[in-house]
């Protein structure tokens, strides 16, 4: 299983330098996107359709040419893997969008910043910690072992 | 340090990286890599399963430090609201991804790249509250948030 920590390390490292590189680690630039009345900022949508149509065309490939298993053999989730739209779907993904506007950080960039020991990405992570914990225990989410 | 001014070019590129590193952690693990999930994984107790997702954490944290230190633009910082706002939206933003079971990643790139319709209705919710929730703070101007 160690022969794949580098891998995974790579991809660390592409995503990363991918957050910083496309300015999603700045967060008065997602506000900026996010803020659709103001001086709106379209670069989230290029990111995001650069993102996308990176990880649809390479997973495509792949299972076009290799099939259904993965680089060490595991079976790939499909998008059957997410599962159907349900309440706490619905309704977490509202409450998400509520913190993402307030502080224009969303999971990746957050942590992203403690690279650079920015005092607001040292207050986000860790309340950010507590409230997965608060879904997990208090309600139910995350019991799986899926991603 | 690099002297570059932030361009569409810069936006797409770092999306193009984004893609490739989640396409290769997709690839590598066998999980859907959405930020939101690798992290709430390694609250729990160490085992294999949460020691690659370190070292994928390992990696983003250089990656991102790299940028961070060599290009002026990737450096760029504007706070988003106060420490006390952030703090708040960080216990938002942790509460409501486990529940909503993805981030932007998770659900915006990944879940919509597999062709997933759970995850485009996600990433319109919460798109569409955080478009809200900007309008609403914009207009109230409360002091403690911004």
């Amino acid at each position: 299983m160690k022969t794949k920590w580098p891998l995974l390390l790579a991809a660390g490292v592409l995503f990363g330098a991918g957050l910083a590189l496309s300015g999603m680690t700045n967060p008065g630039r997602v506000i900026g996107f996010l803020d659709i009345t103001g001086h709106w900022d379209p670069s989230l949508a290029f990111v995001m359709g650069g993102a996308l149509t990176t990880f649809a065309v390479g997973t495509a490939v792949w299972r076009r040419r290799r099939g259904s298993k993965g680089l060490f053999g595991d079976q790939l989730p499909t998008r059957d893997g997410v599962g159907p739209i349900d309440r706490s779907i619905v309704l977490g993904s509202v409450i998400f969008g509520i913190g993402w506007g307030i502080s224009g950080f969303c999971p990746g960039p957050a942590i992203a910043n403690l690279a650079a020991l920015r005092p607001g990405a040292l207050a986000f992570v860790p309340a950010m910690a507590v409230g997965a914990l608060l879904a997990r225990i208090g309600f139910g989410a995350d019991q799986d072992e899926g991603s | 340090m690099i002297h570059s001014e932030y361009s569409f070019i810069d936006a797409l590129a770092g999306g193009v990286l984004i893609g490739l590193g989640s396409l290769l952690a997709f690839l590598a693990s066998g999980v859907i890599p959405g930020i939101s999930g690798l992290f709430s994984r390694i609250l729990r107790f160490p085992s294999a399963e949460s020691v690659w997702r370190l070292v994928f954490f390992a990696g983003l944290l250089a990656g991102a430090g790299l940028l961070f230190a060599s290009v002026d633009s990737a450096s760029a910082y504007r706070p988003g609201s106060s420490l006390v706002g952030v703090a708040a939206a960080g216990l938002l933003v942790g509460f409501g991804t486990r529940l909503g079971g993805g981030c932007t990643s998770g659900h915006g790139v990944c879940g919509i790249g597999l062709g997933s319709r759970t995850s485009l209705v996600a990433t319109v919710l919460f798109m569409a509250s955080g478009i809200a929730t900007v309008w609403l703070f914009r207009h109230l101007n409360i002091p403690l948030l911004k």
